[in-house]
């Protein structure tokens, strides 16, 4: 039984430390634009080099935007089997390797109870992109209806429903406990750490395998974001073309990948003598109630969020050294994140850097709130933050400290992570070193 | 479909958008902001979007942040239409 | 989350229904009592070209008067029908979020695959016609999240928002998370699930998960716990619910107190090959231990009710090893609905409230052939008229799913 051994016997829950079970990141996984790995994926953001380009993956050339942040993603390469890479989505395939790396980095396999382990994944689009060219192939590119039973992909349910993802990492993991997707849009990789989080802290877990997955740079979602001309289409400089924070912004860059973690009771980690990255403390989501797409003018509910993220975690803003923006690039986004921040941290908003990594790996929808975490949780290990890439004319509305072009070495013990999406939500995240915080 | 005038434009809000239930759109609107009209900026991109292709015109990106009001959206279109080759 | 947060039981104060037998609380209770099935021959699209064509449809009504005209552009069905409910469940509990302080007001609901008719419909323009012909709104009509969003917007709700898949489980886990954020501090959660796809793409998709009866008679193509079962019929459509910290509801007055969500479980099952048992009986398990509930204490088992053999024997068998064999009365009213994806859980939640409410535990129709009786107290074609203080509400997913959830009469 892999699940012998030190660990407890199933279906004891651990107790955690007597003023309540706290929750770390002990392992990391990454597939992301400009390399695959969390330490690929480190020395790009802190080298501040940027991974976007022309998009590759489809013609794209009849449409608006055309520059995107992809993958360069070998499925056979990394690990995975001729049978998983034509059954499985890419976003799955994303997870799958991460998942692996995280699994792995954590040194975890071989000492979880199967009913105490469990898998959250955040995902915005699922497998879209399967949909979108599966609905082409089955309707001869929208030229006719088949409705031939043995037409399209034997796995067009899995396709349907974004769970099947869960499902696979869940077999990978021997998960027996919670499972499942949150899906907030691009809030998800956000949200879905905040809610492994409240599980684990509720005792319904000891381990979650979980993060953020997406891989949607395809037709149908390149179309509607043209629709709402929410992208850049600043397709003469690919590479600049993310500029958060910038005067001249006016668009996010589609992106892709994916980034999952261990996430273990702190107790549970500490008996087994893993490597402990970060700790989650506090997670806050609100709605803006306002529209699906936009944002009011006042940042009232980011800025609520970051207060109720802080006040869970019991951290004054004070506390926090470095802040990973959502910083999308749009027009209205940066302006709305910066008033929301200042109005949340006080004057501390001035002292804070800010950054947003959007700059470097583009906007990956759900998957990027994982993305920013895994950073996040690096730049605590390494005290240092990584920059805004493209920041060359600072915008006069946008005035805070955004750590413009190179990374910065810098203490970190405490981190606010910020998110915004479809929808309306507006989310924050709590990460800090565990020494940080005296519960 | 040479010109684009006011029937055009509420037929094509309605039909994008829909349409809010205190507003009467058949009203004198030409001066009224869109917002008042009940149109965010969704609705506008989807209404935008549709005259592009029913009259053959690209209007610039920015037009729905410039045209406040269904005169001002008017104008552009009938600019572009002019300008159309 | 303090000691005493723990122990606080949110309490269901609002209900709204939609189901394709009835499109409102009290329209699917009659019917449901009645016996009225809403399973039938799919009219949204002609199903006669593919293998199935059985579907628990909801009938052609007019959105106008009961959805602002505004929305209707950018909502699929589904979207639109979740916020017929949420409106209902609103008036029923009497309560108006945008009149509540800004952020004590939150939504949390589940979904499956989106708004895929709206989808499909963007899809075929993108192909056929070019992206400039895909709708602005196609960036979150389809998505999972939508229905959450519009009904944040809607009604000006400002608290904490999302939406939780695992496929037909996830109405229970979504229930579970509301739950936690009233725990938490929040005063009023819309919680549950409307879901449902009857478009031609999603009929496809639906159809390759291998799961679906093909049988085209509406009487006997989703008869789970019998001899014939053959697959399951799906639905659109699921409930909604006003749920509250009990404190809240009580200086607000609220109207009804449907019932408190006493416990709740949530497992996954094991690989197929390992030789590990399925996970379902340790949901129940957990859900009976965080209620502090003795099986005997439990009236009714609202069943997961999968309708095919393998599936059916998993529960059967799970019941009978925790209630003992025939020890409950065992209800499966989606027999009158099809399976509603992330809807039906929420739906057979506001089935067991309303069966608290009147004392009665109505029946499951179309099976004339039971192949438990050995094992199942199954409540067959006759409502059975009982006091029923606390309910089981059974729940899986494809893939591994399993959720549990015990809802008590407030007293």
């Amino acid at each position: 039984m892999p699940w012998a051994g030190e660990t407890p016997a199933e279906g004891d829950k651990v107790e955690g430390t007597p003023e309540g079970r706290r929750v770390v990141i002990t392992g990391i996984g990454v597939v992301a634009p400009g390399g695959i790995g969390r330490k690929q994926y480190w020395e790009l953001l802190t080298a501040g080099r940027t991974a976007t380009r022309t998009i590759s993956l489809f013609d794209a050339s009849p449409f608006r935007s055309r520059v995107a942040a992809e993958c360069d993603f070998d499925p056979l390469a990394a690990g995975l089997s001729r049978r998983q890479i034509r059954q499985w989505d890419r976003t799955t395939q994303f997870a799958v390797v991460a998942g692996r790396e995280a699994l792995e980095d954590s040194g975890i396999l071989g000492q979880t109870a199967p009913y105490r382990t469990g898998v959250m994944m955040g995902t915005a689009c699922g497998s879209t992109m399967s949909l979108d060219s599966e609905y082409a192939l089955v309707s001869d590119e929208g030229k006719s209806w088949q409705v031939d039973e043995f037409h399209g992909s034997p796995y067009l349910y899995d396709y349907f429903v974004p769970s099947s993802m869960a499902a696979e990492l869940a077999w990978i993991v021997e998960a027996e406990g919670p499972v499942g997707v949150v899906s907030t849009g691009c809030t998800s990789g956000v949200d879905v750490l905040g809610h492994s989080a409240d599980l684990i802290r509720e005792g319904q877990a000891d381990v979650i395998l979980t993060g953020a997955s997406d891989a949607a740079i395809s037709p149908i979602t390149v179309a509607c974001f043209d629709a709402i001309k929410a992208t850049t289409a600043r397709n003469d400089a690919p590479e600049t073309a993310s500029r958060p924070f910038d005067r001249t912004r006016n668009g996010f860059v589609l992106g892709e990948g994916c980034a999952v973690f261990v996430l273990e009771e702190l107790e549970h980690a500490r008996l087994r003598d893993a490597h402990i990255y970060a700790e989650v403390s506090g997670h806050a989501s609100r709605c803006n109630a306002y529209s699906m797409t936009g944002l009011n003018d006042q940042g009232l509910e980011m800025a609520d969020a970051i207060t109720a993220a802080l006040d869970m975690a019991r951290f004054d803003p004070a506390v926090i050294d470095y802040v990973n923006a959502h910083g999308s690039a749009t027009k209205q986004n940066d302006r709305h994140e910066t008033d929301a921040l200042k109005r949340s941290l006080g004057s501390h908003a001035y002292d804070i850097p800010v950054s947003s990594i959007k700059s470097m790996i583009g906007h990956s929808l759900g998957a990027v709130g994982a993305l920013e975490t895994a950073a996040c949780a690096m730049a605590l290990e390494h005290a240092v933050v990584p920059p805004t890439a493209n920041l060359t004319e600072p915008d006069p509305d946008c005035d805070l400290d955004y750590v413009p072009l190179t990374a910065r070495e810098h203490k970190v013990d405490a981190i606010l992570s910020v998110a915004s999406g479809f929808g309306g939500f507006q989310s924050a995240l709590v990460l800090n070193k565990p020494e940080r915080r005296a519960v | 479909m040479d010109t684009f005038d006011t029937t055009t434009l509420v037929q094509l809000l309605r039909e994008c958008a829909g349409e809010e239930e205190e507003v009467d759109l058949d009203g004198d609107i030409l001066d009224t902001a869109f917002e008042d009209l009940g149109y965010d900026s969704l609705a506008l991109f989807n209404t935008v979007s549709r005259i592009e292709r029913d009259y053959g015109v690209e209007l610039p990106d920015e037009v729905v942040a410039v045209a406040q009001t269904p005169r001002q959206l008017m104008d552009l279109v009938n600019t572009g239409i002019a300008e159309r080759v | 989350m303090t000691a005493t947060g723990v122990q606080t039981r949110p309490v269901i104060t609002g209900i709204g229904i939609v189901a394709p037998n009835g499109m409102s609380t009290d329209d699917y209770w009659s019917a449901v009592l009645r016996g009225d099935s809403g399973i039938r021959r799919i009219t949204r699209f002609d199903p006669s070209s593919y293998p199935a064509a059985i579907a628990g449809e909801i009938p052609e009504y007019d959105p106008a008067g009961l959805l602002p005209n505004r929305l209707l552009p950018q909502t699929d069905r589904m979207t639109r029908l979740a916020l017929i409910a949420a409106q209902e469940a609103l008036r029923d509990a009497d309560a108006d979020p945008a009149e509540m302080p800004p952020f004590a007001c939150g939504v949390v609901t589940s979904a499956s695959a989106g708004g895929f008719e709206f989808g499909q419909k963007e899809l075929q323009a993108l192909w056929s016609q070019g992206g400039k012909f895909v709708s602005a709104y196609q960036s979150f009509a389809w998505f999972y999240p939508v229905n959450t969003g519009q009904i944040s917007i809607r009604h000006g709700m400002r608290g904490p928002g999302s939406a939780i898949v695992a496929e037909g489980a996830g109405g229970l886990d979504a229930i579970a998370k509301a739950r936690r954020h009233l725990r938490a501090g929040t005063s009023l959660m819309v919680t549950g699930g409307v879901d449902g796809s009857l478009s031609p793409w999603s009929w496809l998709c639906i159809l390759r998960s291998g799961r679906i009866s093909t049988s085209s008679d509406p009487h006997s193509a989703f008869v789970p716990f019998d001899r014939r079962a053959r697959g399951a019929v799906v639905g659109e459509g699921g409930a909604l619910f006003v749920m509250e910290d009990p404190d809240r509801a009580a200086e607000r007055g609220a109207a009804h107190r449907y019932g408190e969500v006493l416990g709740y479980g949530t497992t996954f099952d094991p690989r197929p090959g390992t030789g590990r048992p399925p996970g379902l009986r340790r949901a129940v398990e957990l859900a009976l231990a965080e209620a502090r509930t003795e099986p005997s204490d439990i009236d009714v088992v609202f069943a997961d009710a999968a309708g095919s053999p393998e599936l059916d024997l998993v529960e059967a068998e799970t019941i009978a090893s925790v209630f003992g064999p025939r020890g409950v009365p065992v209800t499966a009213t989606k027999t009158l609905t099809g399976r509603l994806l992330a809807g039906g859980a929420p739906l057979d939640v506001a089935t067991a409230l309303l069966s608290m409410r009147d004392g009665v535990i109505p029946a499951t129709v179309h099976v004339d052939s039971p192949a438990y009786e050995d094992l199942l107290d199954l409540v067959r074609d006759v409502p059975r008229e009982q006091r029923v203080s606390t309910a089981l509400v059974l729940a899986r997913g494809e893939g591994g799913y399993n959720s549990a959830l015990v809802v008590r009469k407030a007293t």
